[in-house]
């Protein structure tokens, strides 16, 4: 590790949670592309979650993805990550045990809660018998279906259907509750709340084997990103740099939310709360979001933009950088219960400054909020798994190359 | 002062300047509709587009009044509301709307926001005329002429909002609109109805809420009363249509604490019996049939401030 001067060095990233479409949506993204734009944005592992067509629920669907994934030159290593119900449906549970024989690296409905407390339950008993960790996305539906953004001050303005920040809260001590009740390893993923972060601390502060992880789009973005602000939280905001409202790249699920949130989810990386930084990368063909706010489907591509978006935090002081750093690396691994795996290095040079262009990424997805703006700090050299292999993938050349 | 504005999507940036400028316009454009012959040549060889995505009878119609008494040529463009549902997609529509070439595009849609996605993608102007919850500008500048002309000045003038603000645009036009000309408003409703954050004290800047109408309405200068949509029972909104008409409803003992003769407004279509009283309606109060006059009015001027003035000659000169 070198944390000081313009180019740092440190272990290669891991993502808990990157959404790599394949099989089934190969328009958005697949699991080479996917997994290439993974190392450009410094994620040498990616744990790829289920919800593909079909979802990730039986062993020889886990195995099919290894057999997919491309080989280490190409991108980062692909962890699966495989359902907790069958078809991702929250009615019957996946055979976790089998799954995680098969390499499930961790289990999630993510992007449906599994609403039924009671499966959930045997869920997390489950997971626990099969040594691996639950990844519940929490969230209220009854509170929360109708929404497409935060619920506050901006989308009263902007009379857009609110997702409040109870909807998750609420989710969040369920889940806390039943991790309480079953001493089963529970892992919260993209928490958005001042609230949720708050029942995190104490739960830790009362011994559940509970973790969290929250994404850079939340670190960095407010609410009046649909109202068309382009400023980052610690930022004060440039008119000149307003971009339209209602544009769909800032509609994802949990929503943007207010500055407060975003402050919190900074304190809780600082006192470790918050274990890790994960994408949610959520990479969609244009058909998807070049529609009505209100008809877009959720989530940021942010595979490529994650490291200038933290960086641009330790920048204003909000974390020391040795801190993302963990949570980007050590922080995950601890999550799933497993060694960083060993040789993965980064360089990062973190002056450079880039302009997000549709060109500039490797992902099928280009929806992002961040296109056309310019950016400081970017993956320099990655590479995997260098005790086995001379040097390390050029992620320069490689783009030129393409 | 110098017209600027390509589009007309939203009030809530406007200066005051700029909302006068309107409803001077507005004026003259009255001028115009009480003559024998109600048209001038101003828009002659202009095309404007009704693209109605949501039905809409009265704003439609008003619309193309205006459009008409001012020369241009009008067209029509139904399509479905909702892309995902009927297939067309909205993208789909802007490419048809950009090939065949109008000048002006006057846009209702179910989507807050739509007409921004439209505005992005075309070179013609664009009218919100209304989207979904968001904005009704030529409602807000409609009824700030109706009740200019009712109250003068509205600096200081109290108006009382009364009902579903949380889903509606004409609301948040008229608050949009109403501010910079120095009225204070009061919104009323049930609080289910009223968005939480606006009831928890981060109120846009003069205005109040008050959960009991009398309250709000003692020495009021005026009240307009939105329309109840009645599927807002159904998703546990509101206990029931009779209980809400009870406590929330227009009637003439709730109107007469206002301050003498202040007017009553409704954009219509009016649910009478529900949010208003069916004599308080049509009683001598109300300014709901000057609404619909002014509309037309209103609609002349930001036509003819978008597709007309800076390359034709102010109207008055032209007439």
């Amino acid at each position: 590790m070198k944390l000081e001067g313009r180019y740092i060095e440190v272990p290669g990233f891991m993502d808990l949670h990157a959404h790599l479409r394949e099989p089934g949506f190969e328009e958005s993204e697949t699991l080479a592309t996917g997994a290439h734009a993974a190392l450009h944005g410094g994620f040498t592992t990616v744990c790829a979650m289920p919800n593909t067509d079909p979802a990730i629920d039986t062993p020889a669907l886990v195995k099919e993805i290894y057999s997919r994934a491309p080989g280490w030159a190409e991108g980062a290593r692909v962890w699966p990550v495989a359902s907790i119900t069958r078809g991702r449906k929250g009615t019957e549970l996946a055979d976790l045990v089998e799954l995680a024989e098969a390499g499930a690296v961790a289990f999630s409905d993510d992007g449906n809660p599994v609403d039924d407390a009671h499966l959930f339950r045997s869920a997390l008993e489950y997971a626990r018998s099969a040594g691996r960790v639950v990844i519940e996305h929490p969230q209220d539906l009854s509170l929360s279906a109708r929404g497409v953004m935060h619920e506050g001050s901006v989308s009263a303005r902007l009379g857009l259907p609110g997702m409040p920040a109870a909807a998750e809260e609420i989710a969040v001590a369920r889940d806390i509750a039943l991790a309480k009740m079953t001493g089963a390893r529970l892992h919260l993923t993209h928490l958005s709340t001042a609230g949720s972060i708050d029942l995190v601390r104490r739960a830790k502060a009362d011994g559940i084997p509970v973790t969290c992880d929250v994404t850079p789009h939340h670190l960095a973005m407010t609410d009046e990103w649909v109202a068309g602000s382009r400023a980052f939280a610690w930022e004060v905001p440039d008119e000149a740099l307003r971009g339209v409202p209602y544009d769909s790249s800032t509609k994802v699920n949990p929503p943007l939310r207010a500055h407060t949130d975003v402050r919190a989810l900074w304190a809780g990386l600082v006192d470790r709360t918050v274990d890790a930084i994960a994408t949610d990368h959520a990479p969609h063909a244009s058909t998807k979001k070049d529609v009505e706010f209100d008809q877009a489907a959720f989530g940021i591509s942010g595979l490529e933009t994650a490291v200038p978006l933290v960086l641009g935090g330790v920048r204003a002081g909000w974390a020391p950088l040795a801190t993302v750093i963990a949570a980007l690396t050590t922080g995950p691994a601890r999550v799933l219960g497993i060694e960083l795996p060993e040789g993965d290095r980064l360089t990062i040079d973190t002056e450079v400054e880039w302009v997000v262009t549709p060109e500039a990424f490797f992902s099928l997805g280009k929806n992002t909020p961040l296109m056309g703006r310019s950016l400081i700090g970017r993956v320099d050299t990655a590479g995997i798994g260098l005790t086995k292999r001379q040097g390390g993938l050029r992620v320069a050349e490689a783009i030129s190359g393409r | 002062m110098k017209w600027n504005r390509r589009h007309v999507l939203d009030t809530d940036d406007w200066s005051r300047d700029e909302i006068e400028t309107v409803l001077d316009q507005t004026r003259a454009m009255i001028e115009i509709l009480q003559r024998p012959i109600r048209r001038a040549p101003p828009l002659r060889g202009r095309t404007v587009i009704l693209f109605f995505a949501e039905s809409s009878t009265r704003t439609r119609v008003s619309f193309e009044l205006a459009a008409k008494a001012l020369s241009a040529d009008v067209t029509n463009i139904t399509a479905s509301g909702s892309s995902v549902d009927k297939g067309e997609s909205l993208y789909d529509t802007v490419r048809t709307l950009q090939a065949l070439g109008g000048d002006v595009v006057v846009m209702r849609h179910a989507s807050s926001g739509a007409p921004y996605f439209v505005a992005e993608r075309t070179d013609a102007a664009v009218i919100n005329a209304g989207d979904g919850w968001h904005a009704h500008p030529t409602q807000g500048l409609l009824d700030a002429y109706t009740l200019r002309d009712a109250l003068g000045d509205l600096e200081e003038k109290r108006i009382v909002i009364v009902g579903d603000v949380l889903h509606s645009r004409v609301a948040r036009s008229d608050i949009n609109t109403l501010l910079p000309l120095g009225a204070r408003i009061t919104l009323s409703g049930p609080p289910t109805l009223i968005p939480t954050a606006w009831r928890c004290g981060q109120l846009p800047h003069s205005v109040t809420y008050e959960s009991d109408l009398d309250l709000a309405l003692d020495g009021a200068d005026a009240v307009i009363a939105l329309r109840l949509q009645r599927e807002r029972q159904a998703s546990g909104l509101l206990p029931s249509l009779r209980e809400y008409s009870r406590v929330w409803g227009l009637t003439a003992e709730r109107v007469a604490r206002m301050r003498s003769g202040a007017p009553v407004m409704h954009p219509g279509p009016m649910n009478e019996g529900i949010e208003i009283d069916p004599a308080v309606a049509h009683g001598t109060r109300s300014l709901i049939e000057a609404q619909v006059t002014n509309g037309v009015a209103v609609r002349m001027a930001l036509l003819y401030l978008l597709a007309g003035a800076g390359t034709a000659t102010p109207v008055e000169e032209r007439a």
